[in-house]
């Protein structure tokens, strides 16, 4: 059984100071990857969740729909992603009474963004991917930093595995490098079985060498015809 | 009701105990186009009158979604309806963040009924100039109730409010003991032949109605125009006789004179 000591060296980084009060945030780790296509967009998260060297679940889904489009995954602290996850439910309801429709996968990127920034000291301790269909149908992902700064892009991976991840989806995505200038649309030219595949792999891959990764993959894809989700089995160790 | 000198404001009384200004209030719900409400075990239905300003501009809005599981209908100052509406979406919404579950109706109808007291007894204020008909579904059942601008409210099995409402309600009373038991299609077309009622004598068309339902297994949604079509159209093939012997009976106004009048 962990003793205190050792759960409040651990939240401060291992520092030597024993502070009776606790720290607003709990280090958990996890990995998200999404790929947009020309019409279809998938969304991909491990399903462990766990806190040092310990797993607390092997099930939790950090995947959420926001709405009818536009579907979020979190790493990062999962209270704050819970929390987040209600606010931008509500805001989302709020904003259908208003507009009497759905909102679209660009205007809750930008919903997302003010919402993050608003808490920009104290913030949520999240690293988003939001990704969906735009209003002609093409696949966006939108990637998030802490604090609200957000990009679209083509492709993005968040988490413990992202370092693990992006560098073979630069190389396997056949799109367009994000870093050229003048900027390209970096959306995949993959069809969306080459795509779900590749996020099969590289989820199979980055499970081997990070130890926060692993479990199961729920993976949710988009397009024209609805959302889709399937499970896949991960290494469990 | 004539002017008179305690009528000024809202936080005046007049010697026989009454606050005129809350009554005027309820007076304007009494001009609204009508709105009618029939509850049976397991859903609700709301239908109103739409009227239009004109040939050429588009009709009131007069049944609003509250949540999923609640919807309002309202008859006077639509302005104050729809300010209303703005208030019971965020109250929904704030208790569905707090406590992941739908907000109770009866919940619902007494935060309002606050909201509009509070109108009633501050003299910088006005009295909310609308009624509202609530109909919602809830772990307790279906519920029916009015909310008056004086800050009470009532549930009710059935009920119409508005301009010619009384038809309405001389249909539904002879009817209403059998409510409990009706299908919800049943329910719907009672509805239809109330709203009907205050028409007196112009023709019924989807156009001129809007009609809303929540039940078991149903969220709150309006009826779209053409299953509404439908459905009158059904209904005007076996015209029931009931129907015609409803007395037309018109508003006790013409004895009064209207509030602001001298």
């Amino acid at each position: 059984m962990a003793l205190r000591r050792d759960w409040v060296y651990e939240n401060n980084g291992g520092s030597a100071l024993n502070l009776p009060i606790s720290f607003p945030f709990q280090f958990i780790d996890t990995t998200c990857v999404a790929i947009a296509g020309s019409d279809y967009c998938v969304i991909a998260a491990d399903t462990r969740l766990s806190v040092g060297y310990s797993i607390y679940t092997r099930d939790y889904s950090k995947i959420c729909k926001l709405a009818e489009k536009c579907v979020m995954a979190t790493s990062g602290f999962q209270g704050d992603m819970k929390a987040l996850q209600k606010n931008l439910a509500a805001r989302h309801l709020i904003y259908q009474h208003q507009h009497n429709k759905q909102i679209s996968c660009p205007a809750m990127a930008q919903l997302l963004s003010n919402t993050l920034y608003y808490k920009r000291f104290f913030p949520y301790y999240t690293f988003n991917i939001l990704g969906g269909l735009d209003n002609d149908g093409k696949g966006c992902v939108f990637t998030y930093d802490a604090v609200g700064s957000y990009e679209r892009v083509g492709y993005s991976a968040q988490g413990s595995g992202a370092g693990l991840i992006i560098p073979v989806l630069d190389n396997q995505l056949k799109s367009p490098s994000p870093l050229l200038l003048p900027a390209k649309d970096a959306v995949t030219p993959l069809s969306e079985v080459e795509a779900v595949d590749l996020v099969k792999d590289v989820f199979a891959s980055a499970t081997e060498r990070d130890i926060y990764t692993g479990d199961k993959v729920e993976i949710v894809v988009i397009n024209a015809s609805g959302i889709r989700r399937e499970l896949m089995e991960l290494r469990k160790d | 009701m004539f002017r008179n000198q305690y009528d000024t404001d809202v936080t005046t009384w007049s010697p026989a105990g009454r606050l005129f200004q809350v009554e005027y209030a309820m007076e304007a719900v009494k001009q609204g186009a009508a709105a009618v409400g029939l509850r049976s075990t397991s859903h609700v239905v709301l239908a109103t009158v739409n009227k239009a300003a004109s040939d050429l501009s588009s009709h009131q809005r007069k049944v609003f979604k509250i949540d999923d599981h609640i919807g309002v209908a309202i008859a006077g100052l639509t302005a104050d309806g729809r300010v209303l509406s703005r208030y019971l979406r965020n109250e929904c919404i704030n208790h569905a963040f707090v406590y992941e579950s739908p907000l109770p109706v009866s919940r619902l109808v007494v935060r309002l009924a606050d909201k509009a007291q509070v109108c009633t007894q501050r003299s910088w204020k006005r009295p909310f100039g609308v009624g509202l008909l609530v109909a919602g579904l809830d772990e307790t059942g279906a519920h029916l109730y009015y909310n008056c601008p004086s800050g009470n409210y009532f549930e009710y099995q059935a009920f119409a409010i508005g301009s010619r409402s009384q038809a309405a309600k001389t249909f539904l009373e002879r009817r209403f003991e059998s409510f409990n038991s009706y299908s919800r299609d049943e329910l719907i077309k009672d509805a239809l032949f109330a709203i009907k009622e205050t028409l007196q004598g112009e023709k019924l068309t989807s156009s001129i109605c809007t009609v809303a339902i929540v039940g078991s297994g149903e969220p709150f949604h309006m009826i779209d125009q053409k299953t509404l079509q439908e459905m009158i159209d059904a209904m005007e093939i076996k015209e029931d006789s009931a129907a015609d012997e409803a007395p037309m009976q018109d508003e006790d106004k013409s004895t009064e004179a209207a509030p602001m009048d001298i």
